[in-house]
């Protein structure tokens, strides 16, 4: 073993990947359920509160779409770009393609600062690298300050949802959790609450050595940051520490400043409803000597982990056009119902049924796709457009389709290819395009409507499903007489 | 129009949708038309299919069922299937030679003829010319009834509260929630009531309620639960993969309340008579 992999950690190690499974338990926990469906009711009422004039919402759409399919069609040269303006303004920029990259690239510049200590603001690229736990094992702390994050550190959990990683729990079990964990005596009152957490935090922002935070949108034009939050706890992660490290993926970037105007509204308005969030940050350098405050050393870490995979297919690129407002998970009847842990994956709901396969690949996320009814809920709500339900379709297709074919368009193709279905899917060709034997199939079926045969999985939420008496095509000549 | 999307009840979905591509209705009404049955009507409820054709007829209109019709490919299109799909749809295009419109009594077939056929299609341009103007004549059932026939209904039944479901492909490929309620509209003595989470899937979504049983039942409970407690004695769907979902899971609950496709219900409102 390389000294190399001694230090590797399996980013997903703490994830149960079986969905179904998951979604069973999920299912039967009534607190969940309700968290969850009074939660996703709120969101989805703050949203169209917040868009409620259907024109400027649909044309913003259609605008968003458009700035995010612009960057990416020019993808390489705006990240180029994107580099050369930060380097010139004093940041230093560092590319990654596994989160094994991204994490040691983390970890030298702590070994560097001799870092103990890390305060984080919230980002879901960090939730992809694992990198609390990476740093633990390396004796570093990594410690949550967003609220949410926060309560899901002191827990051992994953977050559930993107935007409020706790959405999950309700208050009385935030204030059980903070009675165990911290001492301090039970309320289940929101604002003592998050007083409680904030007093302790407030010690750690300045106590840390290196400050992390995502990044919302990377500026090529400008070579800036665009960080939105509202605690406040992102703006002290990137400011008070002596190092901050951005870590982001590398589909975030846009191409110019006038091009967040239309998505820093899209995305507020879609994740909370808000028209805008407590604080706008944009960061384009480290501390400059006549500046009071600020770190001394800014970093930006660039990760791949899968991206140019989506990015090489033109229908699965349109994946990357997401903004990460999770409006297509506070709408998705099925992630309602069994909340974001049941995944198993870093991004939960929608997005992650298409994004998990380029990151993970398909053999680790096999029936991702199929969780989903095609409802078109997801793909009605997202603000820069992503044609969800088609992706989900498509990835489908993948998952079906032989290992050994190619082309090879995605990781894992052929997770769950089976010679019994497709040869299912084959006779059912073979009635549908033979009109004498499809009618002889539907006669059959109907004459022997007793004999149809009990499919559990059915019987399980239904009736046995029985085939008429007669046949439309029946009825219909008999109806209309020989046509 | 805004209103349109949001009367529904106080904790209904609030779920935005998009704003309808405005569509070109023709202006006279037309001799003759395609029924295309679908094969769940087919087998599993051919009277919705028998009713919607005696509704045509009524409105003076010469209905055509190709016998040779079959499924329309999307259980295969949506499994992922789509060389098999497209072999299905290949054989469905063939049927309807003259220019007459083509009516489809499910939202979601109407939505995969209408929309998904030019995706499948869409690297042999012959066909696709074919499949283009085809799409352009394919109309729901509730929406010919109301916007190409502009069918006046005069309602023969007893006041009754009724609740409406659309499937999700209908909703938002077709845009049939709108036009079907308009179509109730007209029936002085039904009142359409809303219910809880109108615009969230029933949970069918065709082999996702075998593959992902657990799920599906929890929202097929939710939905029928709203169904009943909206009060409606009644519950109207113009798509039978729901009717098949809902009615089954009323059923196994041994609840009273049904569903019925809208063409039989909008036959026995205007005087017809049911043969079953
Ligand atoms: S896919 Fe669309 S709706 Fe979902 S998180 Fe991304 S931008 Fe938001």
């Amino acid at each position: 073993m390389s000294n190399q992999d001694q230090h590797r950690i399996p980013v997903f190690d703490a994830l149960s990947q079986h969905f179904k499974e998951n979604a069973h338990q999920a299912l039967g926990n009534q607190q969940l359920r309700h968290n969850m469906r009074s939660a996703m009711d709120s969101l989805m009422t703050k949203r169209l509160a917040s868009m409620s004039d259907e024109y400027e919402r649909e044309h913003l759409r259609e605008l968003g779409n458009h700035i995010r399919a612009r960057a990416l069609s020019k993808l390489p040269d705006l990240l180029e770009k994107l580099e050369a303006n930060l380097t010139k303004q004093g940041v230093q920029v560092h590319w990654a393609e596994t989160t094994d990259q991204a994490n040691q690239i983390i970890l030298e510049i702590a070994q560097r600062r001799q870092a103990k200590h890390f305060i984080k603001g919230k980002s879901m690229v960090s939730e992809e690298l694992n990198m609390n736990h990476y740093l633990q094992h390396h004796g570093i702390e990594a410690l949550e300050s967003d609220m949410g994050e926060y309560i899901i550190q002191l827990d051992h959990e994953r977050p559930s949802h993107i935007i409020v990683p706790a959405i999950h729990k309700s208050a009385k079990q935030v204030g059980h959790l903070f009675e165990n964990k911290l001492h301090t005596q039970y309320t289940d009152d929101v604002d003592t609450l998050i007083q409680t957490g904030r007093k302790i935090l407030r010690q750690k922002f300045f106590e840390a050595d290196i400050g992390i935070s995502g990044v919302n949108f990377a500026v090529a034009e400008t070579g800036s940051l665009f960080l939105v939050e509202n605690e406040g706890n992102g703006r002290m992660s990137t400011t008070v520490p002596p190092v901050h490290i951005a870590i982001t993926g590398i589909e975030k970037v846009v191409e110019n400043l006038r091009d967040t105007v239309a998505l820093v509204s899209l995305l507020t308005r879609s994740a909370l409803g808000q028209a805008i969030t407590t604080y706008v940050n944009l960061i384009s350098s480290p501390r400059k000597a006549d500046e009071l405050d600020g770190p001394e050393e800014v970093h930006l870490v660039l990760l791949d982990n899968g991206r140019t995979q989506a990015f090489a297919d033109a229908q699965l690129r349109q994946t990357l056009n997401c903004i990460r407002c999770g409006a297509c998970m506070n709408h998705c009847p099925v992630y309602t119902r069994i909340g974001g842990q049941a995944y198993g994956t870093v991004y939960p709901g929608p997005i992650g049924k298409i994004i998990s396969p380029h990151l993970m690949g398909l053999d680790k996320t096999e029936d991702l796709p199929i969780a989903s009814t095609l409802c078109g809920a997801c793909g009605e709500v997202c603000p820069v457009k992503i044609p969800i339900p088609e992706l989900l379709r498509r990835l489908r297709e993948e998952d079906v389709r032989p290992p050994e074919e190619t082309p090879h368009t995605v990781k894992g193709q052929g997770a769950r290819f089976s010679r019994k279905e497709r040869l299912m899917w084959k006779v059912w060709k073979t009635l549908n395009t033979k009109p004498a034997l499809y009618r002889n199939f539907s006669l059959l079926a109907t004459r022997f409507r007793a004999l149809t045969p009990n499919i559990m999985a059915w019987s399980q939420n239904h009736s046995k499903a029985k085939p008429a008496k007669h046949t439309l095509h029946e009825l219909a000549r008999k109806h209309l007489g020989e046509q | 129009m805004s209103n349109l999307f949001y009367d529904a009840a106080p904790n209904a979905t609030r779920v935005a949708p998009s704003l309808p591509e405005p569509r070109q209705y023709p202006t006279e009404k037309p001799t003759d038309i395609y029924l295309f049955g679908t094969c769940v009507i087919d087998i599993m409820f051919p009277n919705a299919g028998l009713d919607a054709i005696r509704v045509i007829e009524r409105e003076g209109i010469k209905v055509h069922y190709p016998q040779d019709q079959g499924c329309c490919g999307q259980p295969a299109y949506s499994s992922g299937y789509t060389e098999e799909a497209k072999e299905v749809a290949r054989a469905q295009i063939k049927l309807f030679e003259h220019d007459w419109p083509v009516v489809i009594p499910s939202g979601s077939c109407a939505g995969m003829m209408r929309h998904h056929y030019k995706e499948l299609f869409k690297d042999e341009p012959e066909t696709l010319e074919k499949v283009n103007a085809l799409s352009e004549r394919i109309y729901e059932f509730g929406e010919f009834l109301l916007y190409v026939s502009k069918i006046q209904l005069k309602d023969q039944g007893p006041h009754t509260k009724i609740a409406l479901h659309t499937s999700c492909a209908a909703r938002r490929e077709m845009n049939t929630h709108l036009h079907v309620r308009e179509l109730l509209a007209q029936l002085d003595n039904v009142e359409r009531v809303n219910h809880d989470h109108e615009s969230e899937c029933c949970g069918f979504g065709g082999t996702f309620s075998v593959k992902m049983t657990d799920i599906s039942g929890a929202m097929v409970l939710d939905k029928t639960k709203a169904l009943k407690d909206s009060g409606a004695s009644q519950v109207v769907t113009a798509d039978c993969g729901c009717l098949m979902n809902i009615n089954g899971s009323f059923e196994k609950q041994n609840e009273a309340l049904r569903g019925q496709h809208l063409a039989t219900f909008l036959w026995l409102r205007t005087g017809g008579t049911s043969d079953e």
